[in-house]
């Protein structure tokens, strides 16, 4: 019988430490077993489960995007027991992932959409996905115009600083880096939150849907801004975090109101989430 | 096949002769409470005494502790960190005197384990390995409630063969292909006849007439989540809550587990357990935020899952059975029913007397 | 037990009209019998909720941990030398508190009574002075209530309240000959073997589910040992040696603290007799160190204490 709680084991194939802290790092695996990677079939949005032997597991969103084949990457915050034992992993190191599990974000009702995407810290992970999902040659006639505001405290928390700057110089995609603070006299992209960024730049939600992923205080605050801008409910976007092990809906930790998150989410509507208590 | 009658003793000298067939778990006393265990040649069956096992039987087919995986940490090993599933065989097995609350419980569970996009390997083969018995309860406790939820004591839903104790004798009925095929396997007995199969009916109707209707659940079904969650009287309910694990693992509904590696030298084991949502930890990220972090945001979540939660997420039923062990067992006296009054806007029993 | 429930109700609508505090600790009428419930009133309207019986074995002083209201709290003997073990340990303050002494003649072992009717269901119980009746269906059977109390009840020495600001009735007289530790003595005779196999027995039926440990007022820890997952120190499985270092180690953490208040073998849905852990450390501190946990409010427990004087040279 098929067994959902085994990990498919990945090696290690490459580490980049993300952040000027040091306390973000991507790993791209590439699995060993070719006929893993084939089953190994996501959307931006969803999240795997990193399998560290001998520690646990832990849910992780997929920060690579399905046009980029051979590989997976994960950008994994030093925070816990599982993730502070994969920082001091090397390349060549095995581990495991489970997945692809959850939602993605909603690609079907995204199609011939103006595309908002409103990222925070470093849960711009499955935004970079989706990104470099949407500006893919093959699919970037399916989206009207795509515009994004990212935003970190300094520019040294910033993940994926080199992409950014490459978009940066796209015409095909509309990008509003800011940072709440700095003091490099060179930097030349915006200062300030993200929600008041959001809302002298973004100003229409004509047509358009917002995703939106950060931390609680950065959504709590441009929720209102977008609402302001006329997005329905409907149309805001988030990824829940919440603590889980399972991530297929069994275990029982990450149920909110009649969803689970792992399995019924991560990604909720603005809509959907206000029928839920607010325990995340 | 026919119902069948058998002598108490008779039946459990037939269920004897299944050794080669099933593993056999039968109710026994242990000191002051009773449990199901193997029947061997000397067990002493427990089904003329017991009113129901202080745990339920959902840890014959969900053990309170499973080893999921085992692996190398040893860098010389070429599978090092690879995980193995562990070799486990799924005989088939038999519960013979579970109450029909405590199959009904199966059934809830299923729901969560055996889903069309995942099939938990380990619950879906041991519960498809295992035929349920189920004896009918000629005397519920008054912490019984199990009419409200959808059951009743001699309810058949779940089980595969029913047992109606007759004073001197058994009458068994086989309500499934599986059960059929139980029986089957098992000497002795007579056919029974159509007043055998009348004073079955009275007896069951007459104990089903006898059950208390006291838990109001439908005005719940009907409420919005959040008029429930945002009520006035989850304090109450929780201040004497001690937060601990007996009605979660007491109850035969609750499923929720915790996953865990354990490491001896260089081996390892991922080891799930059941867990419970009155423990912090059950929700604490890693962050150190806690979306649950009071006692009563987790005693909350416990009976919204049960009696909300799931009933929209499945519009079928309650995550409850009605056995009335968390009534019986709770140290703290936090009593099921009086909750569901105060779910369903009654006012429970004890503040309104 | 009608008057003094009638009392416990008159003065903690006193005390909450009068405003001498915000909130009053108690019990309720359980909703099956002899399993009566903590209660929190926060106004006159409701004392009537409060009740008292042989069936309060809970330790209200569990509910204390972290409140900064003023506080009316009912206590026995046992429950008051928790609460000033709270105290001298500073996760309450005695000026928060109004306690509301009652003299205690012990609690009734609900394990006990269950078992003399052979498992057949109690629906009712009343009480006289020294005698109780309970009612099931078909049968009705009368007590003595000494022949029925808790393990700890029967070897009290405490039954008043050693600290109050108002005292419910008259003082009981203390139980006389009271021999506290003949069962530590057996075990203490027991070879090591026969040790280990006695504590392996005693937790045999443990599920983990953790009622002792969250019933006892000593465990206020914000996050227990057991819990911790950096570093982790003890698995989370059934297995009986990570069973064995919670309940052993939990016993350590409360010597010297522990009242011998019984909470967490009443509270055990497994019937664990959990006192067989703490009462060698009981018995220890008492030899060791004339102490008896929170007959004081003013002298610091042996464990919490250091001289540098000491003559035991380990310790320098």
């Amino acid at each position: 019988m098929e067994n959902p709680y085994l990990p498919y084991p990945v090696c290690i194939d490459n580490i980049v430490t993300e952040t000027d802290d040091r306390s973000l790092k991507t790993f791209r695996l590439v699995f060993i077993n070719p006929e893993d990677r084939d089953n190994f079939v996501y959307a931006p949005g969803q999240f795997a489960e990193l399998s560290v032997p001998g520690k646990g597991e832990i849910p992780i969103g997929i920060a690579s995007s399905p046009t980029e084949e051979g590989f997976v990457s994960f950008t994994v915050n030093r925070v816990g027991l599982v993730s502070t034992f994969l920082h001091n992993m090397k390349e060549g190191d095995i581990i495991g992932i489970r997945g692809p599990l959850g939602n993605s974000y909603p690609w079907d009702r995204m199609e011939g959409k103006n595309v908002v995407i409103i990222g925070g810290g470093f849960a711009f992970t499955t935004l970079r996905s989706s990104i470099v999902f949407m500006i893919d040659p093959k699919n970037r006639s399916r989206f009207n115009n795509i515009r994004v505001v990212y935003g970190a405290r300094n520019p040294g928390m910033l993940l994926y600083r080199d992409e950014l700057m490459a978009w940066e110089k796209r015409d095909d995609i509309e990008m509003h880096i800011t940072v709440d603070g700095t003091d490099d006299p060179d930097w030349k992209y915006n200062v300030g939150f993200v929600p008041s960024v959001t809302e002298e730049k973004i100003t229409s939600a004509d047509n358009a849907i917002a995703i939106v992923c950060g931390p609680p205080i950065m959504i709590k605050f441009t929720q209102p801004v977008l609402e302001k801008l006329g997005f329905s409910p409907e149309n805001i976007i988030l990824s829940l975090e919440m603590r889980m092990k399972c991530g297929i809906g069994m275990c029982g930790r990450c149920n909110i109101g009649d969803k689970y998150v792992c399995k019924d989410g991560p990604v909720f509507s603005q809509a959907e989430m206000k029928r839920l208590p607010p325990e995340y | 096949m026919g119902d069948k009658i058998f002598t108490k003793q008779g039946w459990v000298e037939s269920l004897r002769g299944l050794a080669g067939d099933y593993m056999v778990f039968v109710p026994v006393k242990e000191g002051d409470m009773y449990a199901f265990r193997h029947l061997d040649n000397d067990t002493k069956v427990a089904f003329d005494d017991y009113h129901n096992t202080r745990m339920s039987p959902k840890s014959i087919v969900y053990p309170q502790s499973e080893r999921m995986f085992e692996y190398s940490l040893d860098k010389q090993d070429p599978d090092c960190n690879i995980l193995k599933e562990v070799p486990k065989t799924f005989a088939p097995q038999a519960i013979v005197g579970i109450r029909p609350c405590d199959a009904h419980a199966f059934q809830i569970s299923k729901r969560n384990f055996d889903t069309p996009e995942y099939r938990d390997p380990w619950w879906v083969q041991r519960y498809e390995a295992t035929t349920l018995i189920g004896l009918g309860c000629n005397s519920p406790r008054s912490t019984c409630f199990c009419t409200a939820m959808g059951g009743g004591p001699f309810d058949e839903e779940g089980l595969d063969v029913l047992m109606f104790d007759m004073g001197e004798t058994y009458l068994v009925r086989a309500l499934t292909d599986k059960g059929e095929a139980f029986l089957g396997k098992l000497n002795g007995g007579r056919s029974a006849d159509k007043t055998d199969r009348e004073a079955a009916l009275r007896l069951s109707d007459h104990v089903r007439d006898g059950m208390p209707d006291v838990v109001p659940v439908d005005p719940i079904r009907n409420k919005e989540i959040k008029d429930i969650f945002d009520a006035s009287f989850w304090d109450d309910v929780a201040f004497a809550c001690l937060n601990c694990g007996t009605c979660t693992f007491l109850c035969p509904a609750c499923w929720c587990f915790d996953v865990q590696d354990e490491v001896y030298g260089r081996e390892g084991d991922r080891i799930r357990n059941w867990d419970s949502c009155m423990f912090p930890l059950f929700t604490l990220h890693g962050s150190g935020h806690n979306p649950r972090a009071k006692k009563f945001q987790r005693v909350r979540q416990r009976f919204m899952h049960k009696f909300k939660y799931y009933v929209d997420k499945f519009d079928d039923g309650f995550q409850c059975t009605g056995c009335g062990r968390c009534v019986q067992f709770c140290p703290v006296n936090i009593d099921i029913r009086d909750v569901l009054r105060l779910m369903s806007d009654e006012p429970p029993v004890r503040l309104s007397a | 037990m009608i008057e003094l429930t009638e009392k416990i109700r008159d003065i903690a609508k006193k005390l909450l009209k009068d405003g001498t505090v915000d909130v009053f600790i108690g019990y309720k009428k359980g909703s099956v019998p002899m399993m009566n419930e903590p209660v929190l009133i926060r106004n006159p309207d409701e004392a009537d909720l409060l009740y008292w019986d042989s069936n309060c074995g809970l330790n209200l002083c569990n509910y204390l941990t972290g409140r900064t209201d003023r506080i009316g709290i009912l206590a026995t003997g046992c429950n008051s030398r928790s609460i000033v073990t709270h105290i001298i340990e500073n996760q309450i303050r005695r000026d928060q508190l109004y306690i509301v002494g009652i003299p205690c003649t012990g609690m009734i072992d609900h394990r006990a009574v269950n078992r003399a009717v052979g498992h057949r269901e109690i629906t009712d119980i009343t009480e006289s002075d020294i005698t109780f009746t309970v009612t099931g269906k078909g049968f009705q059977e009368t007590f003595n209530k000494a022949d029925y109390l808790q393990g700890n009840c029967k070897v009290c020495r405490h039954r008043n309240p050693v600290e109050y600001d108002e005292m419910i009735g008259e003082p009981v007289e203390e139980q006389k000959g009271i021999e506290p530790y003949s069962d530590v003595k057996n075990i203490e005779k027991m070879s090591c073997d026969d040790k280990n196999a006695f504590f392996r027995r005693l937790i045999d039926k443990c599920i983990r589910c953790y009622a002792c440990r969250n019933a006892c007022p000593l465990c206020y820890c914000p996050t227990c040992f057991v819990d911790e997952s950096r570093p982790q120190w003890v698995g989370k499985s059934i297995d009986p040696t990570d069973t064995m270092t919670f309940h052993l180690l939990r016993a350590f953490h409360c010597a010297g603290r522990c009242t011998d208040c019984g909470a967490c073998e009443r509270v055990c849905p497994m019937g664990i007799s959990m006192r067989q852990f703490t009462r060698k450390l009981n018995r220890d501190a008492e030899e060791l160190f004339s102490w008896q946990a929170g007959l004081s409010l003013t002298e610091r427990p042996p464990l919490d204490t250091y001289r540098s004087d000491d003559y035991n040279d380990f310790i320098k």
